[in-house]
């Protein structure tokens, strides 16, 4: 049976009835069309469904969306602002860290996420950060450099 | 991927997840980050008919270190005890052994009490924790118990919690003056992997130049569960600290552990790892006693 839940999806208040074994990857983009979270291994593996939880970067194909109640997230579709694309998006654009694509909403959450705690990280700290998201173009580079840069 | 169906609950106390795990029984399962369950569900390794969840339970996600005996939510995420303060000054090891879990995404979900109640011989938390001696509350409707994490795991996956109760709180002595741990894990990768060897080591000092008065030393992937090393412990006893007799305590740790040949290496190589991680992580231990006035 179908259960109602609240959440607030980039600023956006939805209320939608999910099945209980919905997880939150799928909510957001099959019932709420926000198809710039991408499924990749569905294991927690790969981070390419990676969104931002109560300000925290997480598997949203290991959340249910039943654990989502309540819960602020934000999608890749919500990290623009009104001026356009981020800083971090821009600095992903000029630095060439993006290849096929299918990793980039994941790393540019993730490495958003970074720069709210450390808005001058390492490279260390960078690598770190994006532990957890894996690009199959291996363009970690300049993932690397487009973190890097946006503060510098 | 589809998860197998089932019926959600979310209970807002402790005493009300312990209710309805008595009344659903074994049919139940609770989920706290779910990053283990969810991928054991998804391979339909498990179908439980309900789950419960217990991550919005306020109690369960504190920590409370103000007191000798820390306390430990066991909602308490592994992202926060890998950046907590309090668990680095009185808990290093734990703090170590927190953020060589998984990836950050699975840390921000993963629960300190799942770690432990998942019972894999691998995992990255448990052997921290048995080196400080810790334990683990169980609660169910008719009351609370608490067990020795020394007592508490019974086989890959099987722990000592019964199907009405709940893990609720890990609880661990601050450590005495003189007293320090230090944990290693050895994988193939440095993130996202599972560990091939992982061992933490705990000694306490007669002061800062004294002999070693007690020592623990736990081994993960070696065993069944996570293994003590009784006999590389107790050689320590009673011994001046030295790079030797790290070296001796090592090699007798490879004799206490029962590793098994598979795809992640051989029983041969994981003894060997066994005795190079033992005497690293005692001399970890012993770095961070010295100065632990």
């Amino acid at each position: 049976m179908k259960k109602l839940l609240c959440l607030n999806i980039n600023d956006k208040e939805y209320e939608v009835a999910v099945e209980p074994n919905q997880t939150l990857v799928d909510l957001i983009r099959y019932e709420l069309g926000l198809t710039g979270t991408k499924k990749g291994c569905e294991m927690g593996d790969c981070g390419s469904c990676t969104v931002i939880m109560d300000g925290k970067p997480v598997n949203s194909c290991l959340v249910l969306a039943m654990q989502a109640d309540g819960k602020k997230i934000t999608t890749i579709e919500g990290v623009e602002t009104d001026d356009g694309l981020h800083p971090i998006q821009k600095s992903f654009v000029e630095k060439g860290a993006i290849q096929c694509g299918f990793c980039s909403p994941g790393m540019i959450l993730s490495g958003s996420a970074l720069l709210e705690r450390n808005p001058k990280p390492d490279e260390d700290d960078i690598r770190k950060a994006i532990s957890g998201n894996l690009c199959r173009c291996t363009g970690y580079q300049k993932i690397v450099e487009a973190i890097k840069s946006v503060n510098e | 991927m589809l998860l197998p169906k089932f019926d959600f609950h979310a209970p807002a106390t402790t005493e009300e997840a312990c209710q309805m795990l008595t009344e659903l029984g074994k049919n139940a399962k609770l989920i706290a980050g779910g990053t283990d369950l969810m991928v054991n569900m998804k391979h339909r390794l498990i179908s439980p008919e309900h789950l419960i969840s217990i991550s919005g339970i306020d109690e369960l996600t504190k920590l409370d270190s103000s007191d000798s005996v820390i306390k430990i939510g066991a909602c308490f995420t592994v992202a926060d005890l890998a950046e907590s303060e309090e668990i680095g000054k009185k808990l290093s090891a734990l703090r170590t052994g927190a953020r060589a879990l998984g990836s950050p995404l699975v840390r921000n979900l993963a629960t300190i009490g799942g770690n432990i109640g998942t019972a894999r011989p691998a995992a990255d938390i448990p052997p921290s924790l048995m080196v400080y001696g810790a334990k683990a509350v169980l609660k169910s409707s008719t009351g609370e118990r608490t067990v020795s994490l020394d007592k508490f795991f019974r086989g890959p996956g099987l722990t000592e919690i019964q199907a009405n109760e709940i893990l609720t709180e890990i609880q661990a002595e601050t450590p005495p003056p003189y007293a320090g741990a230090g944990y290693i894990n050895l994988g193939i990768r440095k993130a996202q992997d599972c560990n091939l060897v992982n061992v933490a080591s705990f000694v306490a000092l007669d002061g800062p130049d004294g002999i070693i008065k007690d020592a623990r030393i736990v081994m993960g992937c070696v065993g069944p569960i996570h293994l003590r090393a009784p006999s590389a412990e107790k050689l320590l006893i009673g011994e001046k600290p030295s790079e030797a007799i790290f070296a001796k305590a090592g090699a007798a740790a490879s004799g206490d552990c029962t590793p098994i040949d598979d795809f992640r290496g051989s029983a041969a190589y994981k003894k060997a790892m066994v005795e190079v991680l033992t005497r690293r992580t005692l001399g970890l231990a012993y770095d961070e006693a010295k100065y632990r006035g």
